[in-house]
């Protein structure tokens, strides 16, 4: 258990988060808001430390910075496309349900992975299924269902697979 | 030429705040309505910020802050409430 | 202010303005539930953020000192858009609201509804429990 084990900084990643948003909160790099940014950095993670669940941890961090700039390209692209087919005629689009199997079996794994489904283009994830091995997806326009399930699982779940090593 | 921008911003968001008032009474179901009021948050937020441009005033950064996070729980809350008929579990 | 600030600044407002406008529009205009939650959900987000960023470079340069915390808010929304239309595509699934009849793999919904395994032709991929 953690509490045998005394340490300083019990979630180590968590106090570097709380550091910097409490400075952005503030706006400011003042003596002052350091000194209490660096108390509740502290403070905080010791509070709460007991309550956390066991996370997968990041494997490869160079891929994972990787990942993040092809969501923020995509969620870019996606918002292009889906412009277009929203101010366009609608009587072109055919909508669709896709259920899309998953191998990741974490939970912030799949999490990140639905979530970035979202952002991307036209698809939104609806529901996921009980034993987590199924995304259910909706795409605003439809045109190869296997296409789509094989774009998801190339794109997407294969880096956040290999990011978190599992 | 800002204050040009500012103007045209502003006269989007309130042709866009009336699509989304549309959507809002019209429906047809709750979920629509849930999804028109999270929308209106989103343009609550930005409208404060042009606000905040507008007048040369940074302070009003916490309220859009605290929009958008309250905008969330409610939208949440909201869908938490059609799913179970129960906010609290 | 210095013109090419303003010009820049300018066009990353109205380019974000525009977004939010889109995604107006097809909250508006597509004909179910389901379609509307992707128009809100993209085109608001980035609209947001150009709106945000336009925001941010305007007050870093008006109090000349790097003004970054509207990102805060970015983050945010972007963090939290995706699990709003998750939520709202459940609720949707949990009301039976039904999809335009043009809608492929309407069969599905039953399946998602319940939160079980999609039916046979997917299932031979050796997946279910």
């Amino acid at each position: 258990m953690k509490q045998s084990s005394f340490r300083m900084f019990p979630m180590p990643f968590h106090s570097m988060l709380l550091f910097v948003i409490w400075l952005l909160l503030n706006n400011s790099l003042s003596a002052g808001h350091l000194l209490l940014a660096t108390i509740l950095a502290i403070i905080i993670p010791w509070a709460v430390s007991s309550m956390t669940t066991e996370r997968p941890r990041i494997k490869k961090p160079m891929l994972a910075i990787s990942y993040v700039f092809l969501v923020l390209k995509d969620i870019i692209s996606a918002n292009f496309s889906v412009a277009l087919l929203v101010v366009g005629p609608l009587k072109k689009l055919s909508p669709g349900f896709v259920a899309v199997p998953l191998d990741i079996e974490t939970e912030l794994g799949i999490t990140l992975l639905a979530s970035t489904v979202s952002l991307t283009p036209g698809t939104v994830s609806a529901e996921i299924s009980a034993d987590q091995k199924w995304l259910y997806v909706h795409a605003l326009h439809l045109e190869n269902p296997e296409e789509l399930i094989e774009e998801v699982k190339s794109r997407y779940e294969a880096p956040l697979k290999e990011i978190f090593g599992c | 030429m800002l204050d040009i921008a500012i103007q045209i911003v502003g006269l989007i968001l309130c042709a866009s705040l009336i699509l989304t008032l549309y959507r809002l009474l019209v429906g047809p179901k709750l979920p629509d309505r849930i999804l028109a009021l999270d929308t209106m948050f989103i343009h609550g937020i930005a409208l404060i910020l042009l606000y905040g441009i507008a007048i040369e005033n940074a302070i009003y950064f916490e309220a859009a802050l605290l929009i958008a996070m309250l905008g969330f729980v409610s939208t949440s809350a909201l869908c938490k409430y059609l799913l179970r008929g129960d906010i609290i579990e | 202010m210095n013109f090419y600030v303003e010009a820049i600044a300018s066009a990353i407002l109205v380019f974000g303005g525009v977004f939010l406008l889109v995604g107006s529009i097809g909250l508006a205009r597509l004909p179910d539930v389901y379609m509307r939650l992707h128009a809100p959900t993209k085109a608001t987000t980035l609209g947001i953020a150009g709106v945000l960023i336009a925001s941010c470079i305007i007050q870093s340069y008006r109090q000349e000192s790097l003004s970054i915390s509207e990102l805060l808010i970015t983050l945010f929304l972007i963090i939290t858009a995706p699990i709003a239309a998750n939520m709202i595509a459940k609720a949707a699934l949990h009301h039976e609201i039904d999809p335009i009849e043009r809608t492929k793999g309407q069969e599905l919904i039953a399946t998602a509804k319940e939160r079980t395994s999609p039916p046979a032709p997917e299932a031979e991929e050796g997946k279910e429990a």
